[in-house]
């Protein structure tokens, strides 16, 4: 059997898994299922797009393709920038909108905003840039054989680095440093970690920003192997909560593993029963999960 | 002589625009159950909505290649077959979910109505796929040529189905079972101890609503005389959970006056960006609307959370004095 379907949907995994962090510390921390999660990722890779087409005019070489890759260095320019200016879109949104509501709504009224908002913020994307697709970069790249009849692009081995190099990162923060440790004190507890001195406003601000900088993330990679539109985020909002809750809602490891299951899966279905149906598979993941095991595979019992 | 051409075209107009807004309505009044009187947040109503509106098609069409079905069966059949599959299918997936938290609900009701929008766009066989479903036959068909009796008979149809299922759903929502549905939104544990099974409760509720979405779906399919898979995304799902937001949920009236008030916002925002953009911008310009309504949305979550009318706060009647 051709094992081409595993390079694809380990590729793929990464992004989901890269957005599922988001919802899954969204829902740890400020208990509630994000639905505008998938729009951070849009909205995510229109901002790098925005930045990389600025630079492209203010410095010429920024757009040609280092090495073996597709990009230039305004790409990576560009998705250092963007990262925060997602957070930032994530942290707005909370100050408008979810904030007021925790003061004095339930956490399911907070989730009929998140999906207020998520049509509201998909559709100005729609306004802004039309559902044309766009693309950071025409040029082509050639697949090099990785052995048992695999192929990946260089672009795609590099994504794959990116979101390791990422998920490390946020495995020190959380595990190290006294932001990270406020972060599992709020999940764990709120109020008791509210009564210890810890800052819950704070933690609640680095949740955010780090949310939305990992979606970003995930958009660029979409951006830069399939295209960017406006329902791309949407699209992968099913994957993440499948993502999210397969690897037990609050785990980060968890949630990129659950990303990783999610991809193969929906790389596997496509390789089998036909690439229309690629949507289902999270589907029938999430369900087949919360019937056997609804805490998630790292998931905490409660 | 002017009003002599205006008023027919308005009556007709009016007529149109109610017979819809009130199909919507009845779309409210099934979520209303769910989430107004029981608590259950359903977040893929559009999937309900299709499901009852395919079923209803494949029963009445007459037959054909195309699609599955084509049973020309009448269309009142049709509609009680689309309550008892919508119905069928939320009580199936109603066993799988209920017992979970209700955020988890909504997750999974969300993928339902990704699914049932997947197998409705690539079974052909048995939806037509991407084609959709035409020679839905319209209530009052024969009379088509004759616009202002032919678009009375149906608002008076969906006015009097409306009104028929308004009543009824007061009655269950002051009966012994409605108090039940209200004890386990309020408190689920103390509803439990006085013996009654929320798992239950719920799921009579969530089957009963998702029969009336079901209703709704069918109605619309029927009125319009098309329906394709693209008719039930999850933008449909937003607007009726707007219509109940705004209208005030937990109160039927406020589930009926939502959806005729946010139809009527909808419609106009729609007819004024006709108005105002060109019309090769118009299909971008219309992504606007959406904006719009979830600006709306959040708004109304923000300012006034009960609704317009929302629930009122029944103890006993005897303390109404």
């Amino acid at each position: 059997m051709n094992l081409q379907f595993v390079a694809d949907g380990v590729l793929t995994g990464a992004m989901i898994g890269l957005g599922a962090i988001g919802v899954t510390l969204t829902y740890s921390i400020l208990r509630f299922a994000n639905f505008a999660q998938g729009e951070f990722i849009a909205w995510g890779a229109y901002f790098a797009l925005l930045v990389a087409t600025a630079l492209g005019w203010l410095a010429g070489g920024s757009s040609t393709p280092i090495g073996p890759f597709s990009f230039g260095w305004g790409l990576m320019l560009a998705l250092i920038v963007a990262m925060p200016l997602t957070g930032a879109l994530a942290l707005g949104l909370d100050w408008a909108l979810f904030a007021r509501l925790r003061e004095k709504a339930s956490s399911i009224t907070i989730v009929i905003a998140s999906f207020g908002a998520s049509m509201a913020l998909r559709s100005l994307l729609e306004f802004l840039f039309t559902s044309r697709p766009a693309y950071f970069t025409r040029e082509l790249q050639i697949a090099i054989r990785l052995g048992w009849g695999v192929r990946a692009t260089p672009d795609q081995m590099a994504l794959v680095g990116l979101t390791a190099i990422l998920v490390l990162a946020l495995h020190v923060l959380l595990s190290r440093t006294q932001i990270g440790r406020s972060m599992r004190a709020v999940s764990e507890n709120p109020a008791l970690a509210r009564v210890a001195g810890v800052d819950v406003d704070q933690v609640v601000r680095v949740t955010w920003l780090l949310g939305g900088a990992l979606a970003c993330a995930s958009g660029v990679m979409v951006g830069l192997t399939v295209q960017i539109r406006p329902f791309m985020g949407f699209d992968l909002l099913l994957p993440l909560f499948a993502a999210a809750i397969l690897g037990g809602i609050g785990s980060v490891p968890g949630a990129l593993v659950g990303g990783l299951i999610v991809g193969v899966a929906e790389a596997a279905a496509a390789a089998t029963v036909g690439a229309q149906w690629r949507a289902g598979v999270a589907f029938v993941l999430l369900i087949a999960m919360l019937l056997i095991r609804p805490t998630g595979l790292f998931g905490a019992r409660e | 002589m002017m009003s002599s051409v205006l008023a027919p075209s308005l009556a007709v107009y009016g007529s149109f625009f109610l017979t819809t807004a009130l199909s919507y309505a009845l779309i409210c009044l099934g979520l209303n159950l769910q989430w107004g009187q029981t608590g259950l947040f359903n977040v893929g109503v559009a999937g309900f909505v299709g499901i009852g509106a395919y079923a209803s098609a494949l029963l009445t069409t007459p037959a054909t290649d195309a699609h599955w079905g084509g049973f020309g069966l009448p269309i009142a059949a049709g509609w009680v077959g689309a309550m008892g599959v919508a119905g069928a299918a939320s009580a199936l997936i109603g066993i799988a979910t209920l017992r979970l938290r209700a955020d988890y609900l909504a997750i999974t009701t969300f993928g339902v109505a990704v699914t049932i929008h997947l197998v409705a766009l690539n079974a052909q066989a048995l939806t037509g796929g991407p084609y959709g479903i035409a020679f839905i036959p319209r209530p009052f068909g024969d009379l088509a040529d004759r616009p202002l009796l032919f678009n009375g008979l149906n608002l008076a149809l969906v006015a009097g189905l409306a009104l028929v299922l308004y009543i009824a759903l007061e009655r269950l929502a002051r009966s012994p079972w409605g108090r039940v549905l209200r004890a386990i939104r309020e408190d689920e544990k103390a509803a439990a101890a006085l013996g009654k099974s929320p798992s239950r409760y719920r799921l009579q509720a969530f089957a009963l609503g998702g029969a009336i979405m079901g209703l709704g779906g069918a109605v619309q399919a029927h009125f319009i005389g098309f329906i394709a898979p693209d008719n039930y995304l999850s933008s449909l799902t937003f607007l009726v959970w707007t219509m109940l937001i705004l209208g005030g949920s937990g109160n039927n009236r406020g589930a009926i006056l939502g959806g005729v008030l946010v139809w009527a916002l909808w419609s106009a925002s729609g007819a004024a960006i006709g108005a105002v953009f060109p019309p090769d911008q118009q299909a971008r310009a219309s992504s606007l609307q959406i904006v719009a309504i979830g600006v709306f949305l959040a708004l109304a979550l923000l300012l006034r959370p009960r609704g317009l009318i929302g629930e009122r706060t029944i103890v006993s009647r005897h303390l109404d004095e």
